[in-house]
């Protein structure tokens, strides 16, 4: 058994597609990292007293504008001009029209600075959904491939147990998925910490904060793995890499266009609660509210309050693992039962 | 018809009324194996021959264990097969029909492998690289192979373990004639060290140089098996040619064989004789008659023309023979 757990990590180690999409998860995730290093930007005195310079140009080019037109619209009325199409009334002189210096907030010109505390939750999504996708791709052309190319057969005439030849390469596949998520992961946090450190904001991070992200990252994880088992599924039943691209791509066309359209058509009350997109979103927020602005609930203030509907993060895993098990369980009886031909 | 026979204490691969059909909501149900028998003896190099679509790679797939059987009994090296086939697959190397590799890899990359998934030592890789021909392009991609390459690529791959039973489903396709020659000359190594092979080839001229014995397979049943002299002898009919000094004489010798008990068919220039034990019988029958026999020669058959008899695939002129149309021969 040993032998084949060595012969499937150095065959996933050694293929192109594998070898290629590592190259390219790195570039991604590095060019992020690289851009947000650019992005951000340490806010100091310097940078809040040039704020505040440029907040006090605008109110004064305002306020100079401001007086232009109160001075045009007098000299109209001097002239006994029609103003009320062109001015506002009383040319703009009544309280509170002129331009406030409080109007002009300093922080709306402070450059970006990431906050790593705030921020960082979201980074980690990212993370994920990018991971997930080479997962996807490197799980189905692992098993498609071997399928397709009589790899699998001629190890079959080798190793003629097949749930454990699937059973070997699927944990192969998942193993090598997590480690590369895992390593990257901590490259990831460590770079926009570092960011953060450099080029921004860490926040006080408390053991809280950071039991917060560990959570997120271990649901980012496993969201990945789930990715990736159910890409292998698919191209273990269909023997081919691209049965596992084209159910991808028709899920994708039928959950994320088909039903929101149909569902809109048919006015049906939280139709995304019917898209997968809306799970993976709860997933990683932990819940997420859907809201029917076409119902008016009347709060005690007397505004008008939509229906909510929650979606939460142990309803997605039901909705992903029941999807992840069905996938497996077909191809594993498939595996046990089909002539391979 | 499930066949009953005697199978030796040596027999390698034993297989007996081995059954499978094909179902497929659109094609419906095709019998691919009826009843199929076959025994193949330790040492021997077997031929397995039939023609396109007669159940050969059926069998081997199933025997296996890439095909699940309707019914019938399996046994490797003594062991049931599926049930067993665990036990027994490090001593089978097989390679069935085309050969096919990832092609990125290089050799070199798809044995050591295969090697490390069967737990055979690296070392392994390199003897059969070298055994094959394939030393000095093993670090090449697959890709970039010759049919015939990719061929010997696929027999090393099944030397990897050092078998006690090789399968080989066309070996020699896509071979070059020196390529045939050296594949010949491998298999008779390899039966000589003790390794029993089983061919399958439509090369027959080949299986009739280099085997021992034969299983011939139609419309998933067997319709010969035995050593090659004594199929080539079973179907030959016993016939001779005769000829006489005068041509002109035929038509009263073959009155007279006929009147003696003989079957004759009346050629322009010669007789063919069938039904008699001995051909001096002929010389002497004749010669009491006063027709003297000038060549007498017993009527040799080659595989080829076994084969298409027993298969039914002869080509008819005119005719064009459809894949899986065959005539149905009893064993």
């Amino acid at each position: 058994m040993s032998g084949l757990i060595r012969a499937e990590v150095r065959r996933l180690a050694k293929r192109r597609v594998t070898r290629l999409m590592v190259i390219l998860l790195v570039l991604g995730l590095g060019a992020i990292g690289v851009a947000f290093t650019v992005a951000s930007q340490k806010v100091g005195p310097a940078q809040v007293a040039a704020a505040e310079a440029e907040a006090q140009r605008q109110y004064e080019e305002a306020l100079r504008w401001h007086q232009q037109m109160v001075a045009d619209c007098e000299a109209a009325k001097a002239r006994g001009e029609d103003i009320t199409q062109r001015f506002p009334p009383d040319c703009g002189n009544e309280p509170g029209y002129a331009p406030q210096r409080e109007q002009f907030d300093a922080t709306w010109n402070l450059p970006y600075e990431f906050h790593f505390r705030d921020q960082f939750g979201v980074f980690i999504s990212v993370f994920a959904g990018i991971v997930a996708l080479f997962g996807f791709i490197v799980g189905a052309s692992y098993v498609g491939a071997e399928w397709h190319s009589g790899g699998m057969m001629n190890l079959l005439l080798w190793r003629p147990r097949r749930l454990s030849v699937l059973f070997t390469k699927l944990g192969v596949l998942l193993g090598g998925v997590l480690a590369v998520t895992v390593v990257l992961g901590a490259l990831w946090t460590v770079g926009f910490w570092l960011i953060g450190t450099f080029d921004g904001q860490t926040g006080e991070m408390t053991q809280g904060a950071w039991e917060s992200f560990a959570l997120s990252g271990a649901r980012g994880a496993g969201l990945v793995l789930a990715v990736t088992a159910v890409a292998f599924g698919l191209a273990s039943v269909g023997r081919h890499t691209a049965m596992a691209l084209g159910v991808a791509i028709g899920v994708g066309v039928v959950s994320e266009i088909g039903m929101r359209i149909a569902l809109a058509i048919a006015q049906v009350r939280f139709a995304e609660r019917w898209v997968l997109s809306t799970y993976a979103l709860a997933w990683f927020e932990k819940r997420w509210e859907l809201q029917d602005w076409r119902a008016c609930n009347i709060s005690f203030s007397g505004q008008c309050e939509p229906d909510t509907f929650v979606i939460t993060w142990q309803q997605s895993a039901l909705v992903f693992g029941l999807g992840t098990a069905v996938v497996l369980a077909a191809a594993i009886w498939l595996m046990r039962s089909r002539d391979i031909t | 018809m499930h066949t009953q026979y005697v199978v030796g204490v040596t027999a390698v691969l034993e297989i007996e009324g081995l059954r499978k059909t094909y179902r497929s909501r659109r094609k419906g149900a095709r019998r691919a194996l009826d009843g199929f028998d076959m025994v193949v003896e330790a040492g021997q190099v077997h031929g397995f021959l039939g023609p396109n679509g007669s159940g050969k790679t059926t069998t081997l797939r199933t025997l296996l264990g890439l095909i699940r059987p309707n019914g019938g009994r399996m046994a490797i090296l003594g062991e049931e097969v599926p049930a067993r086939l665990p036990a027994v697959a490090g001593q089978v190397g097989a390679i069935v029909e085309s050969p096919q590799f990832f092609p990125h890899f290089s050799a070199q990359d798809t044995l050591s492998l295969l090697a490390d998934a069967g737990e055979v030592p690296q070392a392994r890789v390199t003897e059969v690289l070298e055994l094959v021909g394939l030393r000095d392009r093993a670090k090449e991609r697959v890709k970039t192979y010759s049919l015939g390459m990719k061929q010997r690529l696929a027999v090393a791959s099944a030397l990897l373990k050092s078998p006690q039973l090789l399968i080989l489903d066309e070996p020699a396709n896509g071979l070059d004639p020196g390529g045939i020659r050296e594949m010949r000359d491998l298999m008779r190594q390899l039966s000589a060290s003790g390794m029993t092979v089983v061919l399958s080839s439509h090369i027959l001229g080949e299986v009739q140089q280099i085997c021992d014995s034969v299983t011939i397979i139609s419309l998933g049943r067997r319709v010969a098996s035995g050593p090659v002299a004594e199929v080539l002898a079973q179907h030959s009919g016993g016939g001779v040619v005769v000829r006489l000094e005068s041509a002109a004489d035929l038509p009263k010798a073959a009155q007279v064989l006929v009147a003696a008990g003989a079957r004759v068919d009346l050629k322009p220039d010669h007789l063919l004789v069938t039904g008699v034990e001995k051909p001096a019988w002929v010389t002497r029958t004749l010669a009491g008659h006063d027709l003297y026999v000038s060549e007498l020669a017993p009527v040799t058959v080659d595989l080829e023309s076994v084969f298409l008899e027993l298969t039914g695939t002869a080509p008819v002129t005119g005719q064009h023979r459809q894949v899986d149309q065959s005539v149905e021969v009893p064993a």
